[in-house]
């Protein structure tokens, strides 16, 4: 089980979280203005690294809050945890 | 004890060559996937240059992970086309590949446990017969003669209300049927070459012309990927973006115990399956772990979920006790169903987003890739799994009939 530093609450076990995969999708200011292919772009692909992976989760069970993590999907330790509006690592 | 006095090694069932140069054809991952399209390229289409690259040993990917159920039960035609086209390759495949592979058609329950379940399954039933799929509705009391260990009571959490049931799905020994493929592509020239990880696929002009690997650069006609969980990591070296996404799956098996289940149960809303092994194992599987990861490993706590919707379904397991746990990557899609077919790279396939749910594939899908492999356009059963798809809409929506897992 993951242990997940939440940003507001400390270290609590995976149980305690929902997740929200790929962080930092801008939902698209005019959709209409969208190509098919943009919009299936936005739709129905995501990043899927196998490496650092900047992705949200919620405390569901704890300050009902989202934030980010960096997360290595290879060995999913956990790099860096930032609240949302804050700013994460580069290339994250 | 001196290796002197180790018993002779058994005959292997495949050769292990030095990598050529090149290849008509270079399958990326030596799965059952990946085996099985060689085998159909090389016995349906003659094309025998051809080699399957696996970065680990065969078969050792979710090909060996997998808890081998195997239906047809789909609901949209175009899921039925592709896996009842499966099924019933399995139906000749023992006698095909000339290898034991252990099928055994015990059948399957798909549990209804709330009036929108059961609604859904009784639609479900309807679809499958007007596709030739057989399929039946049952009540609690049918559900019980078909495997007297379920627990039908009205006052549980979540009655049985009825069940979908399909007799001619089952089982079969999955690394048997690797190695049934194996065997049998490797007799027809197939080169299978293990601890070979690809890693770049160089295209020039929008043409695919070769692999890089750990054993160094492989000219290719054509680039088949069959890499399941790994698909997305395989299709940006080719600059394909892959709508899927990479989630642990885990599964568990009991110790051996006397026949006590004669078939196959699942069940969406307490999120188990079960059947039992020929050896004897309880076999149990649940959902996928929520977040994205390469780790062939899961969480504890989903284990400790599935074991309790488990003894719900079956309070004769109460006893039992969790002999082993494991996990594998699977490559989830959107709308739960495969993505089999052409890139916008010429000569470039690819398969995957099987998710869950693609051992029952295994045949199947190698049948339908060597036919859009050969000829350069899909087979008609598999048309309609196209990349396109995630732009036109004419997504293949299977997240009822996938079930809990697969
Ligand atoms: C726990 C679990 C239970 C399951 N239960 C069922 C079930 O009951 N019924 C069902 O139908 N399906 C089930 N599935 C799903 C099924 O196992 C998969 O859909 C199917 O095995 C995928 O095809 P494959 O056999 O070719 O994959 P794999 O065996 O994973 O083959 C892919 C191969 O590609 C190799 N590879 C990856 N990257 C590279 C590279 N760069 N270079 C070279 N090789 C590479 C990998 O090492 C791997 O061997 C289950 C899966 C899991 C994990």
């Amino acid at each position: 089980m993951l242990l997940i530093p939440c940003p507001w609450c400390g270290p609590r076990d995976e149980a305690e979280f929902h997740y929200g995969g790929q962080a930092h999708v801008v939902y698209p200011d005019n959709p209409a203005a969208l190509s098919d292919t943009e919009w299936a772009r936005y739709l129905f692909f995501r990043d899927n690294p196998k490496g650092p992976f900047a992705e949200r989760w919620s405390h569901v069970a704890g300050c009902r809050r989202w934030f980010n993590v960096v997360r290595d999907t290879a060995t999913n330790e956990i790099h860096a945890v930032y609240r949302v509006g804050e700013t994460g690592p580069v290339n994250a | 004890m001196s290796t002197d006095e180790l018993p002779e090694h058994p005959d292997w069932l495949w050769s292990s060559p030095e990598p050529k140069r090149s290849y008509d054809v270079v399958i990326v991952g030596g799965g059952g996937h990946g085996l099985a399209t060689a085998y159909y390229l090389a016995k349906n289409h003659g094309i025998t240059n051809i080699a399957v690259l696996e970065k680990g040993w065969l078969a050792g990917g979710n090909m060996a992970r997998n808890t081998t159920i195997i239906r047809s039960n789909y609901l949209w035609d175009e899921s039925a086309g592709i896996y009842e086209h499966s099924l019933k390759l399995w139906e000749g495949l023992e006698e095909d590949l000339g290898y034991p592979i252990l099928f055994s058609q015990r059948g399957v329950l798909n549990l209804a446990h709330s009036m929108q379940d059961v609604r859904e399954s009784v639609r479900r039933v309807n679809a499958n017969r007007l596709n030739g799929v057989d399929a039946e509705w049952l009540g609690p009391e049918e559900v019980k003669e078909v495997c007297p260990i379920v627990n039908v009571s009205p006052d549980v959490r979540y009655p049985v209300l009825g069940a979908t049931y399909q007799p001619r799905a089952g089982i079969a020994k999955h690394d048997y049927v690797a190695w049934g493929f194996a065997r049998a592509a490797a007799a027809m020239g197939v080169d299978l070459i293990e601890h070979c990880e690809v890693t770049g696929i160089d295209v020039v002009d929008g043409r695919v012309r070769a692999v890089q690997t750990t054993r160094g650069r492989i000219a290719a006609g054509k680039v088949a990927l069959c890499a399941a969980g790994h698909s997305s990591v395989v299709g940006r070296m080719a600059g394909v973006e892959l709508p899927v996404q990479s989630h642990p799956l885990q599964a568990l098996v009991s110790e051996l115990l006397e026949p006590v289940h004669p078939t196959v149960v699942m069940s969406n809303a307490v999120h188990v399956y079960v059947s039992q092994a020929h050896k004897g194992e309880l076999v149990m599987g649940a959902g996928i772990d929520a977040y994205n990861s390469y780790r062939q490993r899961g969480a504890f706590h989903i284990i400790e979920q599935q074991m309790a919707a488990a003894l719900e379904l079956f309070p004769i397991f109460a006893r039992a006790h969790v002999l082993r746990t494991w996990g594998g990557v699977v490559d989830v899609s959107p709308d739960a169903s495969p993505v089999v077919g052409l890139t916008p790279v010429d000569d470039l396939y690819v398969n995957c987003g099987w998710g869950t749910g693609g051992f029952k594939a295994t045949p199947g899908v190698g049948w339908c890739y060597a036919h859009t492999i050969a000829h350069g356009e899909p087979h008609p059963l598999n048309a309609a799994f196209s990349l396109e798809r995630f732009t036109t809409g004419a997504l293949v929506d299977e997240h009822g009939a996938a079930a809990v897992a697969h």
